[in-house]
């Protein structure tokens, strides 16, 4: 194989990497995050070892079962490195089981969740898989028609501290969507339809984090 | 309400539309990545729900009992369902008999997570399995080939496992049902448009179905392995032949037998189904792989061979 280095001629400098956004797949339904976000046009990495997160430039804490990433994030070490890094600034989105990891209180969640987001979030809010339903939603900061968000099992926003703006609610005034910053949280899966929306919001939060910290 | 189970809606209500195929498949979507713990009582699912659960399965009896003891294997008792309901707040699914509609609809009734129709119940219909897009609550179904696993969705399964061979230990089966499921789909990808037609008259499936596996590349919908898996080896071994996640059932409570109290016997039970947990999410990582299995207990379940077992003694083979 010949040098994968840039030729002399090639102007590296003005040269930005790809934008690399890592996905925790640890458990839950990190592959079709990776799907989107690919989709998007940018890197997508999973997301299992404190090195793999060394290198990511904005994270997605998927949906899964939120009992059990909390113990695998306990089990392999990883808590603490990565609320370092989200109280450095990295962007990260959590969808349903994520938001709850973000949130800094959750009830009836039986470990401690990474706390980095001010926002109080209930588990299960709606029920059982029975209630788990869809509708369109409309989002601040995705413009056009509404967004077919999915609820799985979904928790809700109880309440959110200051600085952080409610992106969503539901009819009956439940907070399902919400931005602090660099940090964002939906109840819903944007990664479960085909609409890239709510990634290309993501990816642009992360883009702009990036500008900030390397301009 | 419960003090740790989950809620029942009683103070948010869902605001659109229920019970769609996205919703049902949605929730499988969720466990990927994750194993399903067999328990019999809430005792049993609050130990898995400690060890990193994704989901419990309500059953009778734990497969390897069901074999040793004989007799008609049913629904588990609703008292034991609902016990198991109130102390964890993961979702809880079901076994229903192969075809006995009316134990889905008590599933139901009850809350039911995801309801298994499953062979490794005696089954109530030898020929007709429960037509399952009558129901609001999603299904998984057990398969041993692309065709069972087709024919399972198209009666509306949300969510398939391959069947292996409940309660032995032995994982060979699993993998003969994973390999045969993964090694089709390629002979299905590798066909033109124009052969997939009698493709699906071999198969008896739908042509629709079969052309999205053609297109996908995989199952339309989630794809776990169960039915032998034993030690953190075996989960990782399953996921690495395509799993998207595995059932274990004997293997966690026919483990450490030969403890001496009923106390230690629990912790070295807690301690396998947490091996096996971190072993799927690093199934491809040796190195993480040895560590945790070095957290086993001495006292893996013993287990039987099914390649000694009399043709009729297998489960795999009801429902097809």
């Amino acid at each position: 194989m010949p040098s994968t280095s840039a030729p002399a001629s090639l102007p590296t400098s003005s040269v930005t990497p790809a934008l690399r956004i890592g996905v925790l797949a640890l458990q839950g339904d990190f592959a079709e995050h990776i799907v989107m976000l690919q989709e998007c046009g940018v890197e997508a990495v999973e997301v299992r070892t404190e090195a793999q997160l060394a290198e990511v430039d904005g994270l997605i804490l998927p949906g899964g079962e939120s009992t059990t990433i909390a113990r695998l994030l306990i089990a392999f070490g990883l808590m603490a490195p990565l609320r370092a890094r989200l109280h450095e600034g990295l962007p990260a989105w959590g969808t349903c089981a994520g938001a709850i990891l973000l949130a800094k209180t959750v009830t009836n969640l039986d470990r401690p969740p990474l706390a980095v987001m001010d926002i109080t979030v209930e588990r299960n809010a709606f029920g059982r898989q029975l209630d788990s339903f869809e509708a369109d939603l409309d989002i601040k900061g995705v413009p056009g028609e509404p967004l077919r968000a999915i609820f799985i099992r979904a928790p809700i926003i109880l309440s959110v501290g200051e600085g952080v703006e409610v992106l969503a609610a539901l009819p009956d005034g439940e907070i399902v969507a919400a931005r602090q910053g660099n940090l964002l949280a939906t109840s819903f899966h944007p990664e479960l339809t085909h609409d890239r929306r709510v990634h290309e919001l993501f990816v642009r939060v992360v883009e702009a984090a990036r500008r900030t910290t390397t301009g | 309400m419960t003090s740790n189970g989950t809620n029942n809606g009683t103070s948010h209500h869902a605001q659109g539309d229920t019970a769609t195929w996205t919703v049902k498949a949605g929730l499988a979507q969720m466990l990927k990545g994750g194993v399903i713990m067999d328990v019999t009582d809430a005792e049993q699912a609050v130990i898995a729900q400690e060890a990193g659960a994704c989901a419990v399965m309500a059953l009778e009896r734990v497969p390897s009992d069901i074999r040793k003891e004989g007799g008609v294997a049913r629904m588990s008792h609703v008292k034991k369902i609902k016990e198991i309901q109130a102390a964890v707040s993961i979702p809880v699914m079901a076994k229903a008999r192969i075809g006995h509609f009316v134990e889905a609809q008590i599933l139901e009734a009850l809350g039911i997570d995801y309801i298994d129709e499953s062979e490794v119940l005696t089954m109530a219909d030898e020929v007709n399995h429960i037509d399952k897009h009558q129901f609001k609550a999603p299904f998984v179904c057990g398969a041993r080939n692309l065709g069972e696993a087709l024919r399972r969705i198209s009666e509306g399964a949300a969510m398939i496992r391959t069947k292996g061979e409940a309660g032995t230990g032995d994982i060979v089966e699993a993998v003969r049902h994973m390999r045969s499921i993964q090694g089709e789909i390629r002979r299905i990808q590798s066909l033109r448009d124009d052969e997939v037609f009698i493709a699906a008259k071999d198969l008896q499936v739908p042509i629709d179905l079969l052309r999205e596996v053609k297109r996908l590349g995989k199952l339309p919908v989630v794809n776990f392995s169960a039915g032998g898996v034993a030690t953190p080896a075996d989960a990782a071994l399953m996921m690495q032949l395509g799993a998207e996640g595995v059932f274990v059932g004997s293997g966690i409570f026919k483990s450490g037998l030969n403890e001496p109290t009923e106390a230690a016997r629990r912790k070295v039970q807690g301690q396998m189904a947490a091996a096996i947990v971190k072993a799927v999410t690093h199934f491809n990582d040796p190195k993480i792989l040895a560590e945790v299995s070095a957290e086993i207990p001495d006292e893996a379940m013993r287990g039987i061979s099914t390649a000694q077992m009399k043709p009729e003694e297998l489960l795999a083979g009801r429902g097809n």
